[in-house]
């Protein structure tokens, strides 16, 4: 083989060869991290919250000055909401999935207070209508009967007899049995009987990264929340979400008109704005990631240019003892491959050391194996093709070269 | 002499077009990238009140007690970062600062004299507010020490919402009603967003908006306004309004400005005193901690620049070395490939400080013209990342302009990191033998 030649010449040129693979170390580590937070981020935007996002929509009413009956006033907008054409069903609702904001509360497994929590969770009251408004997937049990629900305002200490979990959730209370029929504690010492599972159902709060198994501790309680300011939750049926989002209002202002209804908008937009920081993210790590090849590329398509034109008369001498323009294509070739593979050692570690530092010092998840050897990968591929042209014109140089100027 | 070289470097520029465009790419792409991202920290890490940062002061009690820490932790000891009611007022009452003010987001519905009801958020919080964080008034005043005392139904409006409601007529001294009720308008503001917004760093993004209208924080608590923000509690309060205000639930913030040494140091023994006072009392079952921070140190200890901001940073700034280890390499091609003319220069008298400062210069037109790519694209790259906020951008947008400092920084950083990256292929031109050079001729 070459190498031994190849390694002599790089000799000669060292500053050269240690510059191109210092920048290959750098493009790799930063683009092997880069992928890895942005794979993070679309796991955790593509994690399906377990409502049947596509037909509902949700907004936000207050009265302006409280209603003397609350609890009535927010019953006669269901009702009204309830007999609207195209609805399946409505609730008013303290939160839901990727709203942004919402109750957090421990799950305890003992009655004692005192007693660390084995779970935290966030809390959704619902009515008896909740598990159809939102479209959840029942896996055990039942869902609340209208005889259960409960009045709870802000201010309320209030104990409830029953609740439902979401498999997440069971799982992790109860790792080894069935969560129905169980009893957990929360809010007072009153025992709380697990009375049905759903499949999924998110909490408020966007996902961070991948299996984050915390974005579906959710608890449903059989509460109707009492306050001014209330979430209401709207599904339609397919196809009918646009149309009955327009005439909302209308109905509503038609019960009253002293009312703010504020944040109109279907859950698609609920969920883009839920997770819009990390796609912003993920634009800009994924550009800087794009641009970074872009020039490492460039890069070595300028200095192994210079390096052919620099060793015109080298390769000329080399035609002319025989070499085939294989041979001289195979040389740039190889020669690329050792100084873009020392490069991607040393990126390797680079790469893995910025991420450890950055997992201890920022809080950022670690990167698996898999990123690094497919920037290593990528990275070798670029600066082989970035060596195809200059190695092309290398290989053209005519052998008579040689022998003039001599 | 420099004129002859700056000539020298124009036309050779025209000579080597392909390499020379790819170190001023190189060179501008670094630049705009690490430009955009650093134009978010340099915004995010501006001091939002110059003038009084240093004289403006967070107290922070341990309300909670030790067992509501997480343990183990890094050792940096994080107290509640907000106050009980009790607290709060007993703070107001002592008036052991010369200025102090408690505060809370509040939200209420303005219904306009014509069109729907909107719900729009304000600030509940005391008079010496506005004295204390310089807030500028372009018309009317604060409200009195009496309004407060009697807890009058008085509002101070943000230049926006006085412009929406009379955009004729003068808004001070008009009456506007806020949550059912006719609050009088005792003064409007000036147009005002201190960046962070630093007095609730707590409730909220950091970099919002000022709330549009504040009222006076006894009238808020008269009203039983529910707080706007976060309300914390570490055991569950009694029910009712009254145990809100009797409970250990926190959801308000307190300055109190302190405008020398003597001040901090007496504000900090009152606040260990009134800790003693509340162990004495039998409410907290642990010794005195507190905290006092200035406005830099509040900003720092509550994290108000993001992580993600900072990786961000990081980030970019290992794509700008990249880039310039490129340009670095670019440079050494495009000098050696022009040895012969360093050596015909030499050997006609040049001395190497000549050949030194030829390239130098060379190489600092590279810089210019790489920076003035890389202003462009930094334009490009802050409109980019606006426009991938959506929502968002309302809220934090303000932080991504490219102001004249941000400009001149842009340059000047283009200029030294090329000539910086430019010294090691200089020093080689420097070095060629005009013997050997002549000879190759």
């Amino acid at each position: 083989m070459e190498i031994v030649p190849i390694l002599s010449a790089l000799k000669r040129n060292k500053v050269g060869a240690i510059l191109v693979t210092l920048q290959i170390a750098l493009t790799l580590a930063v683009i092997a991290n880069g992928m890895s937070i942005i794979q993070g981020h679309l796991a955790a935007m593509g994690r399906p919250s377990g409502i049947d996002e596509a037909n509902i929509f949700t907004l936000q009413n207050h009265w302006v000055g409280e209603p003397e009956n609350l609890r009535a006033s927010i019953e006669e907008d269901l009702a009204a909401l309830r007999g609207m054409p195209g609805v399946v069903d409505a609730e008013a609702t303290n939160s839901y999935p990727l709203r942004g904001g919402g109750w957090g509360w421990g799950i305890r497994l003992k009655p004692d207070s005192s007693n660390g929590g084995a779970a935290g969770t966030t809390l959704y009251f619902n009515d008896a209508h909740g598990l159809d408004a939102m479209g959840l997937k029942l896996v055990a049990g039942r869902w609340f009967s209208s005889s259960e629900i409960e009045e709870m305002r802000i201010d309320d200490e209030k104990g409830v007899p029953s609740a439902v979990l979401t498999s997440a959730l069971a799982k992790k209370l109860f790792p080894k049995s069935a969560a129905l029929g169980q009893v957990i504690y929360m809010i007072t010492d009153q025992p709380v009987h697990v009375i049905g599972v759903v499949d999924r159902a998110q909490t408020p709060w966007p996902a961070q990264g991948f299996g984050d198994e915390g974005a579906e501790y959710s608890t449903f309680l059989p509460l109707q929340f009492v306050a001014n300011q209330m979430n209401y939750l709207v599904r339609t049926r397919p196809g009918q979400l646009a149309a009955v989002m327009r005439a909302v209002p209308d109905r509503l202002y038609a019960v009253t008109r002293q009312r703010v209804i504020d944040q109109l908008m279907p859950f698609s937009e609920t969920r883009t704005r839920a997770y819009q920081i990390q796609k912003s993210e993920s634009w800009l790590l994924g550009t800087v990631c794009g641009l970074l090849l872009a020039i490492t590329g460039l890069g070595t398509v300028g200095l192994t240019m210079y390096w052919v034109a620099q060793r015109r008369r080298q390769i000329g001498m080399r035609r002319a003892l025989g070499a085939r323009r294989v041979d001289i294509l195979r040389y740039f070739h190889t020669e690329n491959l050792l100084i873009a593979g020392s490069g991607a050692l040393l990126g390797v570690a680079g790469g893995l050391g910025a991420n450890l530092w950055m997992a201890t010092h920022m809080g950022t998840a670690r990167m698996s194996w898999v990123y690094i050897g497919i920037g290593a990968l990528i990275v070798l591929v670029l600066c082989q093709l970035a060596v195809l042209w200059p190695a092309y014109r290398a290989a053209c140089v005519p052998p008579s070269l040689a022998t003039r100027g001599l | 002499m420099l004129g002859y070289y700056l000539h020298l470097a124009l036309r050779t520029l025209r000579r080597n077009v392909i390499l020379t465009s790819l170190i001023i790419a190189a060179v501008g792409v670094g630049i705009g990238a690490y430009m955009t991202i650093l134009t978010v920290l340099i915004a995010m890490s501006g001091d939002p009140i110059p003038d009084r940062s240093d004289t403006l002061f967070v107290p922070q009690i341990d309300v909670w007690g030790p067992n509501t820490r997480p343990k183990g932790g890094t050792g940096e000891i994080r107290l509640p970062p907000q106050f009980t009611y009790r607290d709060v007022t007993a703070f107001m009452q002592a008036h052991s600062a010369p200025h102090q003010a408690a505060m809370y987001p509040v939200a209420l519905d303005v219904t306009p004299p014509k069109g729907i009801a909107f719900s729009q958020v304000g600030r509940a919080t005391h008079r010496d507010f506005f004295s204390m964080f310089e807030v500028p008034f372009a018309a009317g005043a604060a409200w009195s020490v009496q309004d407060e005392t009697d807890r009058a139904d008085v509002v101070v409006l943000g230049k926006t919402l006085a412009g929406k409601l009379f955009p004729n007529s003068s808004a001070v001294g008009q009456t506007v009603s806020l949550g059912g009720r006719l609050y009088r308008i005792t003064g409007v503001l000036e147009a005002w967003s201190p960046t962070p917004r630093f007095y609730d760093v707590v409730n909220g993004n950091a970099f919002s908006e000022v709330e549009d209208f504040f009222i006076p924080f006894t009238t808020a608590i008269g009203h039983q306004m529910q707080t706007n923000g976060n309300y914390n509690c570490a055991v569950l309060p009694s029910s009712g309004w009254a145990g809100r205000l009797s409970s250990e639930c926190i959801w308000f913030g307190f300055w109190a400005e302190l405008p020398n040494a003597t001040a901090v140091r007496n504000y900090r023994q009152y606040l260990l005193n009134y800790s003693a006072e509340q162990r004495r009392l039998g409410r907290f079952h642990w010794p005195p901690l507190v905290q006092l921070s200035n406005v830099h140190q509040w900003l720092s200890l509550m994290h108000v620049i993001p992580d993600e901001v900072r990786v961000n940073s990081l980030l970019a700034f290992g794509f700008l070395t990249v880039c310039l280890v490129n340009a670095v390499g670019l440079m050494l091609a495009r000098f050696s490939a022009r040895a012969s003319e360093f050596g015909v220069r030499r050997a006609l008298g040049a001395t190497r400080t000549d050949i030194f400062l030829q390239c130098l210069t060379e190489t600092a037109v590279v810089g210019v013209l790489g920076g003035m790519l890389g202003l462009a694209l930094t334009a490009l790259g802050l409109a980019a990342n606006r426009a991938s906020l959506g929502y968002l951008a309302q809220y934090v947008g303000g932080l991504m302009r490219l102001d004249p400092a941000v400009m001149a920084l842009t340059v000047a950083l283009a200029v030294g990191a090329t000539l910086c990256s430019g010294l090691y292929p200089t020093w080689r031109a420097t070095r060629v033998q005009p013997a050997l050079q002549l000879k190759a001729q």
